[in-house]
C-alpha cells in the first residue's frame, strides 16, 4: 500500500510541474519580477550607504531578493488548492483512496520544486552580476535555508487555503500580511541594526518568521550583515518550517471539499 | 451472500439546524441503474457526498459494496468511481493526462494504465481528443471524459450527480447512451441523481423520489408510472370543483389531483373516457376549456407523491447563480 502511497505523491507532484511549465506567464512573473528588484534596486543602489548595513547594496539584497522569489511563488503554490477547490478538482482529489498526507507531501514537493527552481535562477543571475559568496559550505547552507523557506510558505500557504472559501481575501491577505512580513525581514532594507527605524518596529521584526530566514540566508550565503549566526537560525528555521507544516497539513485534513 | 451494492439505513445529513437528508434508508442491487429524483436541494448532493465519504452523516448507517462508509474509507473509496455535478476536472491537463493522473491515484500499474486509457476513451469517442487541453473541450465532453475517468479503476459502483445538467437535448441522449452502454459492457452499478424525468424515465431501472431529505416512494420506473393510472387526462374548465365533485363517483378513476387551473386523472383506456367526461360535464352545466390524453409520465408520479411539479427552479437559472458564485472573487 506504500507503493499506492508514493505514486500519489509523485503524481501530485508531476501535475505541479505541468502545470507550471505550462504557464508562461506565470514563468514570466516570477522571474522578470525579482530580476527587477535585484538589478534596477540592487545595481541601481550599488553604491549606497545605508544605515545598518555594511558593503556593497547588491550583496546585501540579493539573499532578500532570492527569499522574496521562494516565498511568492511556494505561498502561491499553497493558495492554489483554493483555486482546486472552486473548480471542483479537490474533489476529485480528496475521494480518491490516498491518505490526506500524501496529498499534501506531493503538493509540497510540487510547490516547493518550483520555488526553488525560480531561487536558484535568481541566485544564479545574482551571483553573475557579482554577488559575493562566502565559502562552498556557506552555499550550501543558504541551499538549505532555501528549501526550508520553500516548505514554510507552501505551508503557510495551506493555512491559508483551507481557511479562506475564495478568492475575495486575497489581495487583502497580501497587502495585510505579506508585505509587512517582507518588508520587515530587512529583505531589502536593513532593520535590526537600522538606528533610524522607531525602536518598536525593530523589536516587531524579531517575531517576523521570515526575519531569520533571510538573515539566515544572508549571512550563510555573503558572509556579512547578519544579525544571529547563521547555524542558530538554522535551528530557528527549521522549527517554524516544522510548525508550519503541520499546522497546513492539519488544516488542510480538515478542510472539506 | 447480498447483492446489495449500497444499503443505507436511516442515513441523516444535518447542517447546524438544517436537516439536508432525513432518515433516509434504501438498497441499490448490483448491475442496476438506481435513480435519485428529486428537486434541487431535496438533498441528492448530500446523499452522494456522504456515500463517497466526502461528508460525514449526522446519524444512520451505510454500507457501499459491503463497506461502511465511515469506518472503511479508504476500502469505499477504492470502489467506487463518481462524477461530480460541478466539472472536477484540472483544464489545464490534456484529456488523457487526466485520466493518468486519476489511474496514478488509484494505483493501477503502468500496463493496466495505457490499456485502461484507451479502453474509456474509446467507450465515450474522446480517442481523436485525448492530447487536447481539457479547457478547449466542449461541456459535453468534459462530461463525457469524466464518466471516462469514473470507470477508469473499474469500480464496483459509479455515482453520477446530476450527470446531463446544463447540456444541450442532443448531447444529454449521446450521454445517456453511454451510462447505458457502461452499465452494459462493464456491468457497473450505477447511482444516478438528477431532477429531468425523462432521464430518470429512460435510465433507472428503480427510482427513488426524494423531496426536502425524504424518501417518498422507491419502486421500479414501469411500477411507478402505473400507479397512477395507465392514462393520464389532463383538462381545465371554468369550476373545476365542482366538476370534482361530479366526477368522482366514477368507479374508473383512478386518481384525481389539482395543479394550477387544471385537473389530471389517471384512468384505464383514456380515449373512450373523454365522450364520457365532457357528457358529465356537460349535465352538470360546465364548459371544459381543453382536454387532452396522454401516457402517464415520472412528472405525474412525482406530481401526485409530492403535490407538486418538479421544475421549481430552472436548470438554467441554478446554473447561472453557480457561474456568479464563482467569479464573484475576481
Amino acid at each position: 500500500m506504500l507503493g499506492a502511497e508514493f505514486q500519489a505523491i509523485y503524481v501530485m507532484w508531476l501535475r505541479e510541474m505541468k502545470r507550471f511549465s505550462r504557464s508562461r506567464s506565470r514563468i514570466a512573473g516570477v522571474i522578470i519580477q525579482p530580476l527587477f528588484f535585484l538589478v534596477i534596486l540592487g545595481a541601481g543602489l550599488r553604491g549606497a550607504i545605508l544605515p545598518g548595513m555594511t558593503g556593497d547594496y547588491m550583496d546585501f539584497i540579493a539573499p532578500g531578493i532570492v527569499a522574496m522569489a521562494i516565498l511568492f511563488s511556494s505561498m502561491f503554490t499553497g493558495i492554489s488548492v483554493l483555486w482546486d477547490k472552486q473548480f471542483g478538482f479537490l474533489q476529485e482529489v480528496l475521494v480518491a483512496p490516498i491518505s490526506r498526507f500524501s496529498i499534501i507531501i506531493g503538493r509540497t514537493f510540487g510547490g516547493a520544486t518550483i520555488s526553488l527552481l525560480q531561487g536558484f535562477i535568481i541566485l544564479i543571475i545574482a551571483i553573475f552580476l557579482g554577488v559575493r559568496v562566502s565559502s562552498i559550505a556557506g552555499l550550501i547552507l543558504a541551499i538549505i535555508f532555501m528549501v526550508l523557506l520553500a516548505f514554510t510558505a507552501v505551508g503557510f500557504g495551506l493555512i491559508l487555503a483551507s481557511i479562506m472559501r475564495d478568492f475575495q481575501g486575497f489581495q487583502i491577505i497580501i497587502n495585510l500580511i505579506i508585505l509587512p512580513l517582507f518588508f520587515l525581514s530587512s529583505a531589502i532594507v536593513p532593520i535590526q541594526t537600522n538606528e533610524n527605524l522607531p525602536k518598536i518596529v525593530i523589536d516587531a521584526s524579531f517575531a517576523n518568521p521570515l526575519f531569520y530566514m533571510v538573515d539566515g540566508l544572508r549571512g550563510s550565503l555573503t558572509g556579512m550583515n547578519w544579525v544571529f549566526d547563521p547555524l542558530i537560525n538554522i535551528v530557528i528555521v527549521f522549527i517554524i518550517c516544522a510548525i508550519m507544516m503541520g499546522l497546513g497539513t492539519y488544516f488542510f485534513s480538515k478542510s472539506e471539499a | 451472500m447480498t447483492s446489495d451494492i449500497i444499503k443505507t439505513e436511516n442515513l441523516t445529513k444535518k447542517f447546524n439546524n438544517f436537516t439536508a437528508v432525513d432518515n433516509v434508508s434504501f438498497t441499490v442491487k448490483q448491475g442496476e441503474i438506481f435513480g435519485f429524483l428529486g428537486p434541487n436541494g431535496a438533498g441528492k448532493t448530500t446523499t452522494i457526498k456522504m456515500l463517497t465519504t466526502l461528508l460525514n452523516p449526522t446519524d444512520g448507517f451505510a454500507e457501499v459494496a459491503g463497506f461502511d462508509i465511515i469506518k472503511q474509507k479508504d476500502d469505499v473509496r477504492k470502489k467506487i468511481g463518481i462524477v461530480f455535478q460541478e466539472p472536477a476536472l484540472d483544464n489545464e491537463l490534456t484529456g488523457r493526462e487526466n485520466l493518468d493522473f486519476h489511474a496514478r491515484m488509484y494505483a493501477l500499474n503502468k500496463k493496466n494504465r495505457k490499456t485502461r486509457v484507451n479502453e474509456v476513451l474509446k467507450l465515450v469517442d474522446l480517442e481523436d481528443k485525448k492530447d487536447e487541453f481539457v479547457k478547449n473541450y466542449s461541456g459535453g465532453m468534459k462530461r463525457r471524459l469524466e464518466i471516462a475517468r469514473g470507470l477508469m479503476h473499474h469500480p464496483t459502483v459509479l455515482f453520477l450527480d446530476e450527470p446531463t445538467l446544463g447540456l444541450d437535448a442532443q448531447t444529454r441522449r449521446a450521454i445517456w447512451e453511454y451510462i447505458k452502454k457502461m452499465n452494459r459492457e462493464e456491468g457497473t452499478t450505477i447511482f444516478l441523481t438528477t431532477h429531468y424525468m425523462d432521464e430518470a424515465d429512460y435510465l433507472c431501472r428503480r427510482i427513488g423520489i426524494i423531496d426536502q431529505g425524504k424518501i417518498l416512494v422507491i419502486d421500479k420506473t414501469e411500477n411507478l408510472k402505473n400507479s397512477v393510472g395507465n392514462d393520464v387526462i389532463t383538462l381545465s374548465c371554468d369550476d373545476l370543483e365542482l366538476l370534482i365533485i361530479r366526477i368522482q363517483k366514477e368507479p374508473w378513476i383512478k386518481k384525481v389531483k389539482i395543479h394550477d387551473s387544471f385537473l389530471t386523472l389517471g384512468v384505464e383506456k383514456g380515449e373512450e373516457k373523454i365522450p364520457v367526461i365532457i357528457e358529465i360535464a356537460q349535465s352538470s352545466g360546465l364548459k371544459i376549456k381543453s382536454i387532452s390524453v396522454r401516457k402517464p409520465t415520472l412528472d405525474d408520479v412525482f406530481l401526485s407523491f409530492t403535490g407538486k411539479n418538479i421544475r421549481i427552479e430552472e436548470p438554467e437559472q441554478k446554473l447561472k447563480k453557480m457561474v456568479r458564485r464563482r467569479f464573484r472573487g475576481w
